[in-house]
């Protein structure tokens, strides 16, 4: 049943076939398609002798042009290390109260700082630095370790609690859990240490309690966030009088605090970038803490 | 079933029993591990369709005047598979899209983080819904175009059914964190093997079925069924070449090491693009698009050229996913340029398609059902085209790894895979339930339109994002040194991913609309059915098929 017949919409005639109805054109591939098909693989054979494309046993054809990717991504690496030689040396040699003189090398600080802590810090303290979540605000200008470039380059070098040999170590012991203290001791204390904070929630009614909070303050907390409870920043304990917490300011979260311990962790950086990179970030880091308010 | 001879409804029955067995030993052996639930399931399946079997086990025997019709049956199931599928996979998609946006949306749950559910929706719409649409629409038109019964009962619905199994097996794992980590290829080993068998009795039932026809040719669209059949079967035997860590448990090592393992992924992953996702539904424009337009294919001869560089240049182009890697330069510049010679292969089918509607272009105006066809061409060139471009290597470095290849990918499945699929759902229902047309032309068109804005929402908030993340990945400040953090680049992506969640929404809803249109339909009243509905009868003699040799 092979009957060829004339389309009347193109003129063209059939092939003959036909399939469920179905027929087909006998219409000559398009002078334009064939163009098109030349240009692609002239452009293909091209390629093939410009580049390394074909294996040849155990090599392969090299290309005209010499290039192959592994020596390209090698020089642009070291063109970028070159291209940022100069002011990362800068940054590398000169004290911080020279860098911060230098108000072209602070500009880069700035700009540089914002992609590395947004790369390296955002995780956890967030990319504004405001950090949550129990991770520490570091825009607040209270400072754990202490909020010079200096303190801040160590942190970052070692870590907290991290497996540095030199790491910074900072523990909150759990107070209730393990029994240092009794219920009623760990109730009174937080009292007392939210009224630091806040005198308001010092009435006549507990004013007895934050009493006995302080007795046991002074024998048991003082050690490490000192008779004024303001913190030392040689042993990572915070200032616990300026309304600012990484684990909570509620009562319930202080209580918390006291009752199960807590042990922060912070990695150690000084593997993953380089000196001049942890210094950018000691600088920009510092800079977070002295926004104005 | 009831078509089922006596001799395949003892086969039916023995092979259930045997999966039955199969799944009580999985669930022995696997016990509360993801191996023994999958036992368990594959024991419930066997045994429901046990049941269902001996409801007409001891029935009386088909009519013999069966094989003077199609056999249309599993078709009308595999419909509803199709349907189901689609409507479970836009909506996983919809949910991992706003889970992109706003990520507490997977509940703090392990099942429902996003490294599940998003191979869930891949392969809910991949396998679930493409291959579902690829299984049923090829039953239709090898049948058709053959003028030839399928060659017999039980095969079809061991295939469609088998296939199911898979997917069900498979995106149930994922849930359950059961993955072999290999993009489109996540199923593990127990899963893999069970559709080896399924695959090479569908390849069985093909060809058996293509030998069986009563026209002298094999039309187009049965040569791109036999690629897809054929080359899928290859691929997914050798990308998942692996070794179980024990018979009782779902984990298994790929056989395949480091870079080997890559570049065997990735030719396999894009020949799943090409072979499953572009031959399977070439096949099904090759046969929906003339029937709907009622006009003759463009031209035959562009037929042939692009089927064979289609096959051909597809193969060696998959080293373009991996630009820029620890893969040889040399392997990624075979590829490059493989890529873009098919180039041409593939906008020939797409203008073979297109100029094959000249002289029915009112129809395309007022027929959506045939808009949907034309729609699905255009977004089949567009995407090729930007198959090939984005492989060249220097635009590679701007697109990889953001989200132009995610915009790349829904151009092409949902612009092209799912209209396609629709246009021919919306072809293929009334003919086979023999209805005179769809219940509702109106939801047709509102359909179409909810699907060719949501494609549209959905790839542009895909390019957009996608190009200002690549240009934010290699902005350089006047020191040389990075600007953008990646955090960055997430903050200036999050408007893209709220609209391409929404894009993605409209496409979903168009899918449950598609779903309601087909359901009336099958419930509307059939007027006076004649036997072969529209479609020419099967041939009574085969006295012109052609010799071997020809």
């Amino acid at each position: 049943m092979e009957v060829e017949e004339v389309d009347p919409v193109s003129g063209r005639k059939t092939t003959g076939h036909i399939w469920n109805g179905i027929k087909e054109l006998d219409t000559p591939i398009p002078r334009g398609v064939l163009l098109f098909l030349i240009v692609t693989h002239v452009f293909a054979v091209l390629w093939w002798f410009l580049l390394p494309t074909w294996p040849l046993g155990r090599t392969y054809t090299k290309g005209l042009l010499g290039i192959d990717q592994k020596t390209t991504v090698e020089e642009t690496l070291r063109e970028g290390a070159d291209a940022r030689a100069s002011w990362m040396s800068k940054i590398g040699s000169m004290s911080y109260d020279e860098i911060r003189a230098d108000e072209r090398l602070m500009a880069t600080v700035r700009s540089t700082g914002k992609q590395l802590f947004g790369d390296n810090c955002a995780a956890c303290h967030g990319r504004d630095g405001k950090g949550g979540n129990n991770y520490p605000d570091l825009t607040d200008d209270d400072w754990l370790w202490g909020g010079g470039p200096e303190k801040i380059q160590q942190t970052l070098m070692v870590g907290i609690n991290s497996r540095h040999p030199d790491t910074r170590i900072a523990q909150m012991p759990a107070f209730g859990r393990d029994e240092m203290l009794d219920r009623q001791q760990v109730l009174d204390v937080a009292a007392y240490v939210i009224s630091l904070n806040d005198p308001t929630t010092s009435t006549a009614k507990n004013v007895n309690q934050i009493d006995k909070g302080r007795e046991v303050f002074l024998t048991t907390c003082a050690a490490c966030h000192g008779e004024n409870a303001k913190g030392k920043p040689d042993v990572g304990a915070p200032n616990l009088t300026d309304r600012q917490w990484v684990y909570g300011g509620s009562l319930q979260s202080i209580i918390d605090t006291i009752h199960g311990g807590r042990q922060g962790h912070m990695p150690t950086w000084d593997e993953r970038l380089s000196p001049s990179e942890i210094k950018i970030l000691a600088l920009y880091v510092n800079a977070l803490g002295q926004v104005e308010p | 079933m009831g078509q089922l001879t006596s001799g395949e409804r003892d086969l039916a029955g023995l092979v259930l029993v045997f999966m039955a067995v199969i799944g009580i030993a999985m669930a022995a052996m696997g016990g509360m591990e993801p191996l023994g639930i999958h036992g368990v399931m594959v024991l419930l399946c066997s045994v429901g369709l046990l049941f269902v079997l001996m409801s007409s086990a001891f029935g009386p025997a088909p009519d013999p005047a069966r094989l003077s019709k199609y056999y249309d049956d599993p078709i009308k199931v595999g419909v509803g598979f199709t349907l189901a599928w689609a409507i479970f996979g836009m909506f996983i998609g919809v949910w991992a899209a706003a889970q992109l946006a706003w990520p507490s949306l997977n509940f703090d749950t392990s099942w429902a983080s996003f490294g599940r559910i998003r191979p869930a929706h891949t392969s809910g719409v991949i396998f679930g819904f493409g291959g579902n649409a690829l299984i049923t629409t090829s039953y239709h038109v090898v049948q058709r175009t053959s003028r030839a019964r399928l060659a017999d009962q039980f095969s079809p619905w061991f295939v469609l059914l088998g296939f199911n199994l898979f997917c069900l097996i498979a995106v149930s794992g994922y849930f359950l964190g059961v993955t072999q980590s290999k993009e489109y290829a996540e199923a593990e080993w127990y899963a893999d093997i069970w559709l080896v068998v399924v695959w090479v009795a569908y390849f069985v039932l093909y060809v058996r079925t293509l030998a069986r026809r009563k026209e002298p040719h094999i039309y187009v669209a049965n040569w791109y069924y036999m690629a897809f059949i054929l080359v899928v079967a290859i691929l997914h035997i050798v990308n998942n070449l692996a070794v179980p860590i024990s018979f009782t448990q779902a984990k298994s090592y790929t056989i395949w090491a480091g870079v080997q393992d890559s570049m065997v992924q990735w030719w396999y992953g894009h020949n799943a693009v090409a072979f499953f996702l572009t031959a399977g539904f070439l096949a099904m424009l090759y046969y929906y698009l003339p029937k709907r337009a009622e006009r003759p294919i463009f031209s035959y001869r562009l037929s042939i050229l692009s089927f064979w560089g289609i096959t051909f240049f597809y193969m060696w182009a998959g080293s373009h996913h991996l630009h820029y890697t620890a893969l040889p330069h040399w392997v990624q510049n075979l590829g490059m340029t493989f890529s873009v010679m098919l180039l041409v292969p593939s906008w020939a089918s797409a203008g073979n398609a297109l100029l094959t509607l000249n002289g029915a272009w009112h129809k395309v105006r007022d027929d959506a059902t045939l808009r949907f066809i034309m729609m699905a061409a255009f977004f089949y060139g567009l995407s090729t085209f930007e198959g090939s471009f984005l492989a060249i290597r220097p635009v590679n470095s701007l697109s990889h790894y953001t989200d132009w290849t995610v915009g790349h990918v829904h151009a092409g499945a949902l612009g092209w895979v799912a209209m396609i699929t629709f246009g021919s759902l919306y072809t293929l229902v009334p003919s086979i339930w023999k209805r005179q047309r769809m219940y509702s032309a109106t939801l047709v068109e509102v359909h179409f339109w909810l699907a060719l804005v949501g494609t549209l929402i959905y790839v542009f908030a895909m390019w957009n994002s996608g190009i200002i993340q690549g240009l934010m990945w290699r902005t350089y400040s006047e020191d040389n040194a990075l600007v953008y953090s990646f955090v960055d680049t997430l903050v200036a992506m999050y408007p893209y991913y709220i609209a391409r969640a929404f894009g993605g929404l409209l496409f979903l809803i168009g899918a449950v609309v598609a779903s309601y249109n087909v359901w009336m339909t099958v419930r509307s009243p059939s007027p006076a059915p004649s036997p072969a509905g529209d479609d020419l009868p099967i041939g009574e003699h085969s006295a012109t098929v052609p010799s071997a040799a020809e």
